[in-house]
């Protein structure tokens, strides 16, 4: 099937959480749906006979840093609001179709709906993406920091506008 | 005879006694303990399609003395915690259980630590000490890794040494003594004397014998290779899992006491499977002393009978342990006790009641 | 009167001789049995994604060597394939031969280095080192290709930096010949040796949909049954016109999916492996190499995932471009940090032994894990 049919199938049953299809010139087309009904539109994608999607390739966040950038005095610069996104990758061993759907938050509130429950794929993912970017995946079982060490406060180091902490534990980080 | 020269020396019998005991450790174990290490380097080396050390002396055979130079010049550590007693007490133990098998061993014909009757009996009870010295070991250096290795360790020291013993019994039927000096000169003459070949039994019971006494030999061997923890047994100094086991923590010259043990165990252990299997220190045909008509000549050949088997099944050891990968716990103790005590058990009845005919 | 019993934490900690890398393994034992293993990562974590947002797309090719530091020649192709696809580009026929015959002798190499350690772990040490001899003449191979051991900054996007030396194909036909025997002497030695299936059949059983589930690719995926393989399910470079078989794991030696199938199927892989470099040793055209190789490389707004087939699994690199120099996002998904979430499924109810022995036949590398 192509993308375009599985987005009329999609749009059909879920109305308004799918919110566009976007098509590029260059790179891959993809499907923007609402954060907080991800789990509920991943489920039907998991578990329909035309699409079964039972892989999930891959999950990653994406700082936008499509906020409004303020220059400090120190030279350094800060987004303020914007959005922060979650891209998803996945894949029908059976059928051979693949698939990609977004979704997009406010960087105040980062919140999107966990899909472990789904594919244990997502598990390690989604701490990834809490680890590094800080968005918040409500019902994840175990949303710990996975690659930072687990006492880190100095925030999210993938985000655009992050600074290094001056000190970790009594040690100097700048190096 | 060494023993009655040697009290005539001094002339008081007790010295004489300490001193006999004494010499094979250091003319003979001690140096072959350190010339064993820069074997195996060396054999497993060219098994492996590489070198080996090269350098020190020629072709590396001073790195031995190398190495005991590194390791008595190191700092001895102790940790805050060990239990200080224990700790130091249990490198001596593993050590001195050990060499004091070797006073009961006959090297040749004129040379014997101690002539005792219960030869046999001896080294399998001196031998116990060791596990000992493990689990003292294991628990000193309050560490969860080593007391791992180290219960592991006794478990299988424990267990393995019932095989032993069953195919020492079979050997007691077969030969009716336990004293090691009448055992080997039970085994002089030709190589068809030797126990293996069903020894000095005449008649029909020599070749009913044969195949027993091969199951036998296989089934000691296998055992005492899991009595020095060699691999494939040699899970309590596993180093991908246990980084070496109940002697993770020592160092320097406690360390030094460990590998040289370990290297006089495997020593030890072949010479028994020597004496009881394959004629102890005869040699298959004739001496050449006896050819020539030198009767002093004849001591020596035997020596050096001796030290040739000994040593060929020390290589024997060191082939299968760079070759087979190392079993698992339960595995190990389910070969000894599922596979090798029934096995040793049935062979022992088929024995005796070959010897009844 | 029921005595007490408490469950013990063991720490198999950064530091360990078999555990392939800083990785720390939290287990909780009952005795000498395993409840739950539960793996700490991010020891080396050297923040690959946000250095590639500053750099542009042709100055990130070293630091992509530098992930999987086994598998090199992969990370870069991955990279590479990636970025040519958001391009839109084409590159010469003897471009993709090149790539495929240093992918494939990197395929042989990384599955040396894993068959080698995994042996060693078990405790038979002599196969690690035939096996790293005979990695040394593919190590020399790519010396006399790119100029390094390890680290190779060889293929780049658009090409490869330099071509052939003139003796390379006749050296690589050599190799050829001379590793067949070898992988028959690795499998006297090892594969069928009573101890060793004794340590690994029946260890670490993965089931299909749990592998699915959890998105296993790779060798693991392929041991538990099912014959995925992106080189012929999602065809990239010119892999299409070689004709190869690929292995899956049957269960012979305990149940389909164990330890011993993860281990055996990797062996079927380089002799596979082997077929395909000599048939494109035949292959290869005439051609320049540089002539694709853009002067600056500034892609359209857009996304791509690209994927390929690195010796331990799907390597995939989604590259988010906002039209300038630098890439905006670049995110990787490496196969060791996808296959090592399962550890604590496949662990339950087996001995701290086995926990090395299914380590070892996951084949991780911490480089890939933590980027």
């Amino acid at each position: 099937m192509t993308e375009k049919e599985i987005f009329e199938i999609l749009k059909e049953k879920f109305g308004d959480s799918i919110i566009e299809f976007v098509e590029a010139q260059a790179g891959e087309n993809y499907i923007k749906v609402s954060p907080l009904e991800i789990d509920k539109v991943c489920a039907f994608l998991f578990t329909d006979d035309r699409l079964q999607f039972d892989s999930l390739i891959n999950l990653s966040g994406v700082d936008d840093a499509n906020g409004e950038k303020k220059v400090n005095e120190d030279g350094s610069f800060d987004f303020i609001g914007g959005t922060l996104s979650v891209v998803y990758h996945i894949e029908s061993l059976k059928h051979l179709h693949k698939l990609t759907l977004a979704v997009s938050v406010e960087k105040d509130k980062p919140d999107v709906v966990s899909v472990t429950d789904i594919w244990a794929h997502a598990n390690w993912h989604e701490r990834e993406a809490f680890d590094l970017l800080g968005i918040n995946f409500l019902n994840h079982p175990d949303l710990r920091r996975i690659l930072m060490p687990y006492d880190w406060e100095g925030g999210f180091p993938l985000r655009k506008d992050y600074k290094d902490p001056e000190f970790y534990r009594g040690m100097k980080v700048p190096y | 005879m060494i023993y009655e020269f040697l009290s005539n020396i001094t002339g008081s019998e007790i010295l004489g006694a300490i001193i006999s005991a004494f010499l094979p450790l250091f003319l003979f174990i001690l140096p072959f303990a350190l010339i064993a290490v820069l074997l195996e380097r060396k054999v497993s080396a060219h098994m492996q399609d590489r070198l080996g050390p090269m350098r020190v002396g020629y072709h590396g055979i001073l790195q031995t003395v190398a190495d005991i130079l590194k390791l008595i010049q190191k700092e001895d550590i102790t940790a805050d915690a060990n239990d200080k007693t224990l700790f130091n007490l249990a490198p001596i133990l593993v050590f001195a259980g050990s060499y004091a098998v070797f006073a009961a061993i006959p090297f040749s014909s004129s040379y014997l630590g101690s002539n005792i009757n219960l030869g046999l009996f001896f080294i399998i009870g001196i031998s116990g000490i060791v596990v000992a010295g493990i689990l003292m070991a294991g628990w000193a250096s309050n560490n969860k890794y080593t007391l791992l290795g180290a219960m592991r360790s006794a478990a299988q020291l424990i267990s393995y040494e019932i095989p032993t013993i069953m195919i020492v019994v079979t050997i007691l039927m077969v030969t009716g003594t336990l004293n090691l000096k009448e055992i080997t000169e039970l085994q002089s003459g030709y190589f068809w004397n030797w126990l293996i070949f069903g020894g000095n039994v005449t008649g029909i019971a020599k070749y009913l014998l044969i195949p027993f006494m091969i199951v036998g030999f296989v089934i000691i061997y296998i055992s005492t290779l899991a009595e020095v923890n060699r691999t494939p047994f040699d899970i309590p100094e596993a180093e991908s899992e246990l980084v070496s086991g109940y002697h993770t923590e020592y160092s320097g010259m406690k360390f030094a006491m460990f590998f040289l043990a370990e290297y006089a165990n495997m020593f030890a252990v072949s010479a028994i499977v020597v004496l009881l299997f394959f004629g102890g220190y005869h040699s298959p045909f004739g001496y050449l002393g006896n050819t020539f008509g030198i009767t002093w000549l004849i001591p020596i050949e035997q020596l050096l009978w001796f030290t040739f088997k000994g040593v060929g099944f020390v290589l024997v050891q060191m082939w299968l342990r760079w070759t087979l990968p190392r079993l698992r716990v339960d595995q190990l103790m389910a070969v000894c006790w599922k596979y090798l005590i029934p096995i040793a058990f049935v062979n022992l009845l088929i024995v005796g009641l070959i010897t009844l005919l | 009167m029921v005595l007490k019993t408490e469950e013990m934490t063991l720490n198999m900690g950064p530091q360990h001789p078999s555990t392939h890398g800083v990785l720390r393994l939290e287990l909780q034992l009952d005795g000498e049995f395993i409840v739950n293993v539960i793996p700490h990562i991010g020891y080396l974590h050297r923040c690959f994604e946000k250095h590639a947002e500053f750099m542009t797309y042709p100055q990130v090719v070293p630091y992509t060597d530098r992930m999987d530091y086994l598998a090199s020649m992969y990370n870069e192709f991955g990279y590479a394939v990636a970025v040519e696809k958001l391009l839109g580009i084409e590159v010469p026929e003897r471009v993709e031969f090149i790539r495929v015959i240093m992918g494939e002798l990197q395929r042989i190499a990384s599955h040396l280095v894993a068959l080698g350690t995994y042996g060693a772990d078990i405790g038979a040490v002599t196969p690690f080192l035939f096996c790293f001899r005979d990695r040394e003449k593919i190590l020399s191979l790519f010396e006399m290709a790119s100029g390094a051991r390890l680290l190779y900054n060889y293929i780049w996007v658009g090409g490869v930096s330099r071509d052939l030396p003139p003796d390379f194909l006749r050296l690589a036909k050599e190799f050829v010949d001379y590793f067949r025997p070898k992988i028959k002497e690795l499998n006297d030695l090892l594969s069928f040796n009573k101890i060793f299936i004794e340590r690994t059949a029946n260890i670490g059983i993965l089931p299909l949909d749990v592998a699915v589930n959890y998105g296993i690719t790779g060798p693991m995926l392929r041991a538990s049954g099912m014959k995925w393989d992106l080189r012929k399910d999602d065809p990239y470079s010119v892999y299409n016109k070689f004709d190869f078989d690929i292995p899956v794991g049957d269960g012979r030696m305990g149940t389909v999916g164990d330890s011993w199938d993860r281990y055996y199927v990797r062996i079927i892989e380089m002799e596979e492996s082997l077929k395909i470099v000599e048939q494109a040793l035949n292959q290869i055209p005439e051609g320049d190499v540089l002539s694709a190789i853009p002067k600056r490389i500034k892609p359209p707004v857009g996304q791509v995932y690209g994927r390929v087939e690195n010796p331990r699994g799907e390597l995939g690199y989604f590259i988010v471009s906002d039209g300038t120099v630098n890439p905006k996002r670049i995110k990787v998904r490496p196969p060791s940090f996808v296959n090592l979430a399962v550890i604590g499924e496949l662990c339950k109810g087996h001995m701290i032994a086995d926990v090395i022995s299914v380590l070892g036949s996951i084949d991780i590398v911490l480089g890939e894990i933590d980027r």
